[in-house]
């Protein structure tokens, strides 16, 4: 060591110095600014499973839109005479040619039926003679429909429910925190069973339910998150600027809490979709006439050895909503949290 | 290093008055933050706050700014007790009084662009009128903190350690307190950058007659800014006195191991430098102990039969200096 010591000699002159006074350009930062959104969508887009089910969602969400004003023909009008009609589109695509195996040969029903030339049912009829096509579209729409107000219960009870828990503390938050773990106790099927009571099935009831029940998990993260967030230096910062409770919330706590509200939205509305064609399904949501993908299951399932075509469309329908909202969300947490992933 | 003219009686800017601070009172996990201290700021000096890790002195500073209700004791900020501030008056002690917080990663809101952060105080105390206003003031404070204008439009994460607590210095700044309570503005920051921060400190307090709190966990630097010292140990003061006092006079044995961490660029003593290991099995000895007053201005913690030990320290300290031809206080 000394022996290096003494062949290096260092006078002031062996040093230059390097822009020490140039504060400005020590302080520039040259690489473009993005925002928190910006970064995660740039991490969101790297995922292909979510992209591809974004734009599935995206297109799925178009065609519920579009059917509230339009469907191919009236999805409650019944033609009894076009019962249990297999799909058919008019070029002959396999699958879709309207014929149908009865006893080892195929007979096109179409004709049987004396549909006249032109009219085609894309999905088939059920056994009212009903345009499946336009039933599932109802159907969809339906559970976006549900979909939607999961999020607008998560969106107006859960979020602010969760900040008012975390932020007040102590009794106030003891006192909600019971109040949750009362209502979470009960099971969802026996609050709707007790609305039917009360109203009579139907969309209000599934809605009531989904309001008593649906945001829990929702105000629970969100509360939790606000623990932590609370002892942050900058929401104690805000604290002593003198800002008020509702600014500091809408400010600090949820643009911080936006990741979690969205993911949470993500993973509630595909649970509130099952939810609605469950109890479809067994008899107790929507009633009779309207079309939801539990209808259409339920009544797909009646004929399914036969008829299979009226199960598979409203079956994979729903397949698809539920693996595209969970794989975007699973992509959307990803993005928004890049610390879990790796 | 201001006023520090003792001939002039000094306003007292903020009492400490016997307060408590306990987290969790009455349950297994209570923890004793602080225990029973008592200490007064006076206007525009630095009143330096040391103490090894967890001995409360953040603790301190966020019950003097009123982010927790004291257990009990009493905090009056220009003779009003804080806790009895009323609503109206409220937003004014908050624009009076500011905090730099101890950690420049945790104290910025990551989803914030810096311009709104600086200027969060400008608007909830609407001191500026308008946009432009608005821009002009943050432009202001981030040249006077030493970082560019073009900062302004960025989020906290694309700064360093340092350029993010001058940021929080800043918005500290912005609606241009008398009191700033910095806690640890420097200790998450390297030594290089310690020293500019520190400096800016010391400009901007000339320039605005502020009053400082300057809470640290060593005292090698909080001497170079401080009037008065105080020594925080479990939630406790153990000694309290004009910085050199504490720095050449120490008398508490705490006070003392503290200084035996502090290095120095002196490789004699350096060398010959040991750690004294400070053993707080003597205040367990069911004495009651207070802030006593040993020589004028220099508080230890101590009981009745210790006066006359710290006494004598004293006495010996003063005949050195004198042995010296220099007297103590002004050493
Ligand atoms: N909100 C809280 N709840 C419970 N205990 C707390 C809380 N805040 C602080 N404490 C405890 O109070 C004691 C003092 O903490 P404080 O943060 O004041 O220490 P400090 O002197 O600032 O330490 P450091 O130098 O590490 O910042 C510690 O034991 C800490 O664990
Ligand atoms: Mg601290």
């Amino acid at each position: 060591m000394s022996e290096q010591a003494d062949k290096l000699e260092l006078t002031p002159d062996s040093f230059k110095r390097v822009g020490a006074n140039d504060t400005d350009a020590q302080e520039k930062i040259s690489a473009p600014s993005l925002t928190f959104f910006q970064d995660a969508i740039r991490r969101l887009k790297q995922n292909k499973a979510a992209i591809i089910s974004f734009w599935l969602l995206a297109i799925i969400i178009l065609i519920s839109i579009v059917s509230i004003w339009w469907t191919p023909s009236d999805p409650n009008a019944q033609h009894v005479a076009y019962a249990n009609l297999p799909p058919k589109i008019g070029n002959g695509i396999p699958g879709f040619t309207g014929q149908a195996n009865v006893g080892g040969q195929l007979v096109d029903k179409y004709a049987q039926a004396n549909v006249p030339k032109g009219t085609y049912y894309i999905l088939g009829t059920d056994y009212l003679g009903r345009d499946l096509f336009s039933r599932l579209m109802k159907g969809i729409a339906l559970s976006l429909l549900i979909g939607m107000l999961a999020t607008l219960f998560d969106l107006m009870i859960g979020v602010p429910y969760g900040i008012i828990s975390g932020w007040r503390g102590g009794h106030t938050d003891t006192i909600m925190q019971r109040i949750i773990e009362i209502i979470s106790s009960i099971p969802n099927l026996v609050v709707v069973i007790l609305m039917l009571l009360l109203f009579t099935p139907g969309l209000g009831s599934i809605v009531v339910a989904m309001g008593i029940t649906g945001w829990i998990t929702m105000a629970r993260l969100i509360r939790a998150e606000t623990l932590t967030l609370k002892t942050q230096e900058y929401v104690l910062a805000a604290r002593t600027i003198g800002e008020s409770p509702f600014k500091i919330a809408t400010k600090h706590l949820i643009p911080n809490l936006s990741s979690t509200i969205i993911i949470q939205t993500m993973f509630s509305i595909p649970t509130a979709i099952f939810f609605e064609a469950f109890l479809s399904f067994i008899g107790i949501g929507i009633p009779a006439p309207n079309a939801s993908l539990g209808t259409l299951l339920s009544d797909g399932q009646k004929t399914f050895r036969f008829l299979p075509y009226q199960m598979w469309y409203p079956a994979a329908a729903i397949s698809i909503i539920m693996i595209a909202f969970n794989l975007l969300a699973d992509g959307l947490r990803d993005a928004f949290d890049p610390k879990t992933n790796n | 290093m201001s006023a520090t003219n003792s001939d002039r009686p000094r306003k007292k800017l903020v009492q400490v008055q016997h307060l408590k601070q306990y987290f969790n009172p009455g349950k297994p996990n209570e923890v004793k933050a602080i225990d029973d201290i008592s200490f007064d700021i006076y206007e525009g000096e630095t009143f330096g706050l040391v103490g090894e890790s967890g001995s409360g002195k953040s603790t301190t500073g966020r019950s003097i700014i009123r982010l927790y209700n004291p257990t009990s004791g009493k905090i009056l900020f220009d003779g009003q007790d804080i806790s009895r501030i009323k609503h109206r008056d409220m937003l004014e002690f908050r624009r009076e009084m500011q905090m730099i917080f101890q950690d420049p990663y945790a104290s910025l809101n990551p989803r914030m662009k810096v311009k709104d952060i600086i200027a969060e105080g400008l608007d909830v105390h609407h001191l500026v009128k308008n946009d432009q206003e608005r821009d002009a003031r943050v432009n202001e404070l981030l040249n006077l903190v030493g970082l560019s204008r073009d900062h302004a439009t960025r989020y906290p994460h694309e700064f360093s350690g340092g350029q993010r607590q001058r940021i929080g210095i800043a918005r500290a700044l912005a609606v241009q307190p008398r009191f700033i309570i910095a806690d640890e503005p420097i200790s998450a920051l390297d030594v290089s950058i310690q020293a500019q921060v520190v400096n800016l400190l010391r400009e901007i307090q000339q320039e605005q007659n502020l009053t400082y709190l300057f809470i640290a966990h060593d005292l090698s630097m909080v001497k170079y800014i401080s009037d008065r010292i105080a020594v925080m140990h479990n939630g406790r003061l153990m000694e309290l006195a004009a910085a050199d006092e504490v720095y050449n006079h120490p008398l508490h044995p705490y006070t003392k191991s503290l200084l035996s961490a502090v290095p120095r660029p002196d490789p004699m003593y350096e060398r010959s430098r040991h750690r004294t290991d400070y053993d707080d099995s003597i205040e367990f000895d069911n004495h009651p102990r207070t802030l006593q007053e040993i020589v004028p201005g220099h508080f230890v913690f101590a009981a009745a039969d210790e006066l006359a030990d710290y006494q004598a320290t004293a006495e010996k300290y003063l005949h050195e200096a004198s042995a010296l031809g220099k007297s103590p206080l002004n050493a």
